[in-house]
């Protein structure tokens, strides 16, 4: 028989070191899934994880990559940290594209400074939005905002679909489902010319100061973390839970509608079907890698985005399949996962202590 | 004079230089929407590419690339990284490609199925799957007991409205009491959906069943339920075999062969090309014998005449579902025409989706 007890002293240190554990677990682990398949481990780490950033514009597309992710993420890190399980940042993220695309498409035939802000600010407000449906579900219906926030991510595909392909299609564009291009008042500043890096990362930086700040420098900061230890002890001391589960969804789904909204005015452009690759999922590992702290969430952004980018590279020039770059998403989760178990856990031998008294 | 000839001479040497490093170095790009196994259209890209290779040239491809923001980066990565010529096999990358065109103008980039070509090395190319539409009419209106043909249909573009047309255009002609029941998926590529299409469609009464999506799943209902059904982009006859009458299958590799050996002996110039049943890029599957020996026969010769000009897929006189002429009598539809199909034909039923 063996036993499995919490640890009561986990060191601050050790859990903050296990996401490179994880990291430097994946890469191991990739490593012999390369082998398995054929390749020169070394030389496919070294372009899943070298090449792609060996150059400016293989950094800015790692920082275009990284910057929904990071902003997903500082959100997700509000309700996480608050047991408020937001599963939904994906659809969160569409509907502030949505918002944010659907008044940028009211400006296509118009150029103003005005016009950039407007378009962000309704990307937000639409993400918070779709956010506050799951939260009121949840406070006031007792609703499981996991299933909710879930199911939402499809409401809003769906509606997105409709949207390009009906009403706000290209009259232009031979029924493709797309809409017209935006203006460039619309659009995103780049930061250098011929990247693609744009304004949309200041965005992003700013959000992990003020989540820094909201989260270790207020009240509401404190009774998020409270709540997240425990949910009784937040009662007790007399928390306004509803308000404060209202505050962090809507902390969360303003993220991912400016992450939304900084794609389509960014690298995109314009409103199509396939604005993200499932950014909103990817971000919850983003989270978790980071510890839901906001410069953790940085580093792990970065981290995730590369892991898009080698697959690119490494089915470009050894032609490993771009399969790979989900997989090891999927294993730096299980090896994090798997590491925070030992982390808080410890395995106990019965049989050993019962032969140990009967001696 | 003497500054002239040296220019010429060292620009000629250079030039020497670089295309024989270039041939030896020669490399062709495929960016493909879908993954290699679709058994559809990325599957036909696959096979177009393992022709160029096959022809002693190098390629690469990536496969699954989104048409968000990442295909401009799978592209410009594939021009960086030394290729030469590189095929943007979906729609969505017209915008990507051409960006990234701008920037290498000595890389080669050749877009399926776009309308855009705003620098002079893109080249645009599809294919006449319409003529394929006409063949499945005709042999969809001599097969029916039901005068029901059901058509899963993707998006409502030319390209599938023109598919649908065409077909009851050839259909009405073996069979006027014809009727063309459409399912509008809005995905090309969706098993579930399409099986549902399909199965909804199959209730109302069509006893042969259209795709102009992707997957396999259309054709595996209609084998289950006992009604027709034909292939599309790639021969998916193993997947019905009682049921597929034929497919129409999307042939790219000679296309690919010769514009590679093009690109790489230097005679690669921009152009828009839109192939059919003539130059092979649209091509039949084998024909279910359940046809009969007469049917097989009569839909050789079509397809003989299709690809000889002699029989044209949108012939007058054609009417509206209003019944306004849209080509005259005697006169065949325009390529212009073709290319912003809108509307449907009498027979059609419903309204194209706005």
């Amino acid at each position: 028989m063996i036993k499995i007890e919490k640890r009561n002293d986990v060191p601050m240190a050790l859990y903050f070191f296990t996401p490179f554990i994880a990291i430097i677990l994946t890469i191991l682990g990739g490593g012999i899934i390369f082998y398995i398949l054929g390749f020169n481990p070394i030389e496919a780490l070294k372009f899943y994880f070298i090449t792609p950033v060996s150059n400016l514009y293989g950094l800015s597309e790692l920082l275009l990559k990284a910057t929904p992710l990071c902003l997903i993420a500082i959100g997700l890190s509000f309700c996480f940290k608050s047991n408020n399980w937001n599963i939904g940042a994906e659809g969160q993220l569409t509907f502030g594209a949505i918002v944010g695309g659907g008044v940028a498409l009211l400006f296509y035939n118009q150029e103003g400074f005005h016009i950039l802000p407007l378009v962000i600010l309704a990307g937000a407000i639409g993400g918070m939005i779709f956010a506050l449906i799951p939260a009121i579900l949840k406070t006031y219906f007792n609703t499981n905002e996991i299933l909710v926030s879930l199911m939402l991510v499809y409401v809003s595909k769906l509606l997105l679909d409709y949207l390009v392909v009906g009403p706000w299609s290209n009259p232009e564009g031979f029924n493709f489902p797309e809409t017209r291009q935006f203006s460039d008042s619309s659009r995103m500043p780049l930061l250098f010319e011929g990247l693609r890096i744009h304004a949309g990362i200041f965005l992003a930086l700013g959000a992990v100061m003020l989540s820094w700040f909201i989260l270790y420098k207020t009240y509401l900061g404190f009774q998020i973390k409270v709540s997240g230890l425990s949910l009784k002890t937040a009662k007790y001391a007399g928390f306004k839970g509803k308000t404060m589960i209202l505050v962090v969804f809507m902390i969360s789904g303003a993220c991912a509608g400016l992450a939304g909204v900084g794609e389509i005015t960014g690298p995109i452009g314009q409103l199509h079907r396939m604005i993200s690759p499932d950014y909103g999922f990817t971000a919850i590992i983003v989270a978790f890698l980071g510890r839901l702290n906001p410069f953790g969430i940085i580093f792990a952004s970065l981290v995730v985005a590369l892991t898009y980018l080698g697959a690119e590279t490494a089915q470009i020039f050894l032609q490993i399949p771009k399969y790979t770059g989900q997989v090891f998403q999927g294993m730096i989760l299980f090896f994090l996962l798997a590491s925070d178990y030992l982390l808080f856990f410890k395995v106990k031998n019965l049989n050993l202590k019962k032969n140990d008294l009967r001696h | 004079m003497y500054k002239n000839f040296f220019r010429y001479l060292i620009s000629a040497i250079f030039l020497l230089g670089f295309s024989v490093n270039s041939n030896a170095d020669f490399k062709v790009g495929f960016v493909y929407v879908g993954p290699t196994g679709d058994h559809g259209w990325t599957f036909q890209h696959h096979e177009g590419r393992n022709a160029v290779e096959a022809a002693g040239i190098k390629t690469t491809f990536v496969e699954s690339v989104p048409e968000g923001a990442d295909a401009e980066r799978v592209i410009r990565q594939l021009a960086q990284s030394g290729h030469d010529l590189i095929f943007t096999t979906s729609f969505g990358y017209m915008d990507p490609t051409n960006k990234v065109a701008k920037d290498f103008p000595n890389v080669k980039f050749e877009h399926a199925t776009g309308y855009k070509r705003e620098h002079s090395n893109v080249s645009t190319y599809s294919a006449r799957f319409y003529e394929g539409r006409t063949l499945l009419g005709h042999i969809a209106g001599k097969m029916t007991k039901t005068n029901t043909i059901g058509y899963i249909a993707s998006f409502p573009i030319p390209e599938v409205i023109r598919g649908i047309n065409a077909m009851t255009l050839a259909a009405q002609k073996v069979n006027p009491n014809i009727k063309t029941k459409i399912v509008w998926v809005f995905t090309w590529y969706d098993p579930g959906k399409e099986a549902e299409a399909a199965q909804a469609l199959i209730d109302q009464g069509a006893d042969v069943i259209m795709q102009h999506t992707d997957s396999t799943a259309p054709v595996q209902t209609a084998e289950k339920a006992g009604v027709w059904s034909f292939g599309q982009a790639s021969d998916m006859q193993r997947f019905a075999p009682k049921s597929i009458l034929t497919s129409i299958i999307d042939d790219w590799a000679p296309y690919y062969v010769e514009r590679a050996i093009a690109a790489r002996d230097g005679s690669w110039n921009q152009q828009d090309t839109w192939h059919g049943l003539k130059e092979g890029m649209v091509a039949m599957g084998p024909y279910n014998s359940a046809m009969g020996a007469d049917l097989v026969k009569e839909v050789e010769q079509l397809q003989k005449d299709l690809a000889s000009g002699k029989v044209h897929s949108f012939t007058g006189p054609i009417y509206d579902q209003k019944g306004n002429i849209l080509v005259a009598e005697g006169k065949v539809a325009d390529d212009g025409m073709l290319a912003g199909m809108s509307v449907y034909v009498k027979g059609v039923e419903g309204d194209i989706p706005k």
